[in-house]
């Protein structure tokens, strides 16, 4: 069994790699992408969490139900986002976040 | 599921079986039609205003711990259903004038309603992110909904991206408190971390992360950068309704959690950085609102700065003052709320086609040729400052009195002289509508008009008599 810590910094190693995503990147799409990674970093926590603690003995089924919740609201987001960028694609003909500057002040 | 766990949260399922059948009904109403959509969702608020009055006074918990149906989430919600109302109110003329007349509007402000009510009930940690989805997703698209008004559409992409940003670290933050104890409902985790089978550094290192994703939510500095171009771009009845429940939702979140969670060795290693977060949101809120023109962007300032005055009070919520904290809190969301719809509605009526009207120059000479709406409008300024005989004074009061009790002294001088500096720009507003000549237009329709008199009427009424609200938000306890 893999020890938890390497689990964990592995999922923290992906959270950070996808925060750098939206922090670093311009395009919108690659943004998104970015955030989707901070979501599936924790998905691997909580199953990370929930091998540790079965084989303790104890009862964690709640982390199932927490990633299947995650996993939904992800795909919702992302639904969400994906027609927001292509409602702004179609009029302006770009997807990069710096050329989305109307307001400002 | 049995019939008792649905009955707990009847007001909440009988919302979101109205949402459904709006958007269904909605597709049989003709487009020359709307107000059909409008009075239904009316409707459907009233009738799940009802349900929440007759949960008054029960404290009980449904679904295995995961919801609580007490005081303090029966008057959440019902702020958050009258929000509702006033955004109906709000956009029942405006959204033909704009010529965005869709239904939509008014399914998806249910929906995001609903999961502002579940976010009152939840007293487990899946809850409280399922329910921040919920009322988030929807008002991402209500953002958009100008659209193809290029403002709008910027928008609600960035509110999308730093919204869903947030939320990553809202989660973050609960799979590590769920990895410290083993738990995602609140009770067993106090129960866990109090019997010390929990892991303290995990559990810290979650609660900062869920401070981070919950400042995003309610626009504390320094995770404010969204706010202002956010309200701006966003239809304005979107923008009244966001600066009133979604703030609401985001304190609503951190009582909930931050109240029964974080206390002991842990609210010791938190108190600082509230308290930096509290200081420099009131500053940053005031001090970047002087310069501002658009009126919607000084109000998105002068949101973030009361998200700042809530802050302050939200301190000392660890201490013994943990009752105060809350009660005070509430009774500012009361007041912030009433006085924020209202100089909204103003700005509804003032605003013309294409986001014009908007700037602070524009509202010239609408005191005088508006008496009404510019009496109003008097009232609401000087509430949001925070003088005597308006609600928001009572409200600001409150707020001072739990930090200074608390022993935080030094943050209750910082709000005191930021309340002095907001002084100039709300007043700055008044002077424009007054003094200066001009010739604009109000065509915000009767139910805008109707909002923002009653509301004024309502700031002042509620401040000659507080008892009755001070004595609501005194009984609003969490069931723990």
């Amino acid at each position: 069994m893999i020890p938890l810590p390497w689990l964990l910094v592995f999922a923290a190693a992906l959270f950070c790699i996808g925060l750098f995503g939206v922090l670093a990147r311009k395009n919108l799409v690659a943004i998104l992408m970015g955030v989707e990674l901070m979501l599936n970093a924790v998905n691997v926590n909580l199953i990370a969490f929930w091998r540790y603690f079965s084989a303790a003995g104890e009862d964690s089924t709640r982390a199932w139900t927490f990633v299947a919740v995650v996993l939904v609201a992800a795909a919702a987001e992302a639904a969400v986002g994906l027609a927001l960028i292509i409602s702004v694609y179609r009029r302006r003909k770009t997807v990069v976040a710096d050329e989305l500057n109307l307001m400002k002040g | 599921m049995n019939l008792e766990n649905l009955v707990a949260i009847l007001p909440l399922a009988a919302l979101i079986v109205w949402a459904v059948l709006v958007l269904l009904v909605d597709l049989w109403i003709p487009k020359s039609r709307k107000f059909i959509t409008a009075l239904i969702t009316a409707a459907g608020l009233a009738l799940s205003l009802g349900l929440t009055l007759a949960q008054n006074g029960q404290s009980r918990s449904a679904f295995g711990g995961m919801v609580a149906v007490d005081g303090f989430a029966v008057l959440l919600n019902v702020i958050f259903l009258a929000s509702g109302l006033a955004a109906v109110a709000l956009a029942y003329d405006y959204l033909k004038r704009m010529g965005i007349e869709r239904g939509e509007y008014y399914a998806l402000l249910l929906f995001s309603i609903s999961g502002m009510m579940l976010m009152a009930y939840a007293s487990d940690l899946i809850i409280v992110f399922l329910a921040l989805e919920l009322l988030s997703i929807p008002l991402y698209v209500l953002a958009g909904f100008a659209r193809p008004r290029s403002e709008s559409e910027e928008s609600s992409l960035k509110y999308f991206l730093l919204g869903a940003f947030a939320s990553g670290f809202v989660l973050y933050g609960v799979a590590m408190i769920f990895g410290a104890t083993a738990r995602t409902d609140l009770a067993g985790i106090v129960a866990a971390m109090g019997s010390g089978t929990g892991n303290p550094l995990l559990f810290i290192i979650g609660a900062g992360l869920l401070l981070v994703g919950f400042g995003f939510k309610v626009a504390a500095v320094p995770f404010h950068m969204w706010t202002p171009d956010v309200y701006q771009g966003a239809p304005t009845p979107v923008t009244g309704f966001m600066s009133v429940a979604v703030k609401a939702a985001g304190f609503t979140a951190l009582l909930r959690v931050f109240t029964a969670l974080f206390r002991g060795d842990v609210y010791a290693d938190l108190w600082p950085l509230l308290w930096g977060m509290a200081a420099l949101t009131m500053i940053a809120g005031n001090v970047l609102a002087i310069s501002q023109k658009n009126i919607k962007r000084l109000l998105a300032y002068s949101s973030i700065a009361h998200a700042g005055y809530l802050l302050m009070a939200f301190v000392p919520y660890g201490t013994r003052l943990q009752g105060d904290a809350v009660a005070s809190t509430l009774f500012y969301l009361i007041a912030y709320g009433l006085t924020s719809f209202g100089a909204w509605a103003v700005v509804v009526a003032l605003e013309k086609n294409e986001g014009m009207g908007l700037e602070i120059e524009d509202f010239a000479g609408a005191g005088r040729r508006y008496p009404w709406l510019g009496l109003a409008m008097i009232v609401f300024m000087l509430s949001f400052t925070g003088i005597p005989l308006t609600l928001g004074f009572w409200g600001k009061l409150y707020l001072f009195r739990t930090a200074v009790e608390g022993g935080y002294i030094g943050l209750a001088l910082v709000g005191l002289l930021t309340s002095i500096v907001s002084a100039y720009y709300y007043l700055r507003v008044l002077v424009v509508m007054y003094m200066k000549p001009g010739e604009p237009v109000a065509q915000g329709g009767p139910w805008v008009n109707i909002l923002a008199v009653a509301t004024a009427a309502a700031v002042v009424l509620l401040a000659l008599f507080p008892g009755p609200i001070l004595d609501l938000v005194s009984k609003a306890i969490m069931l723990q």
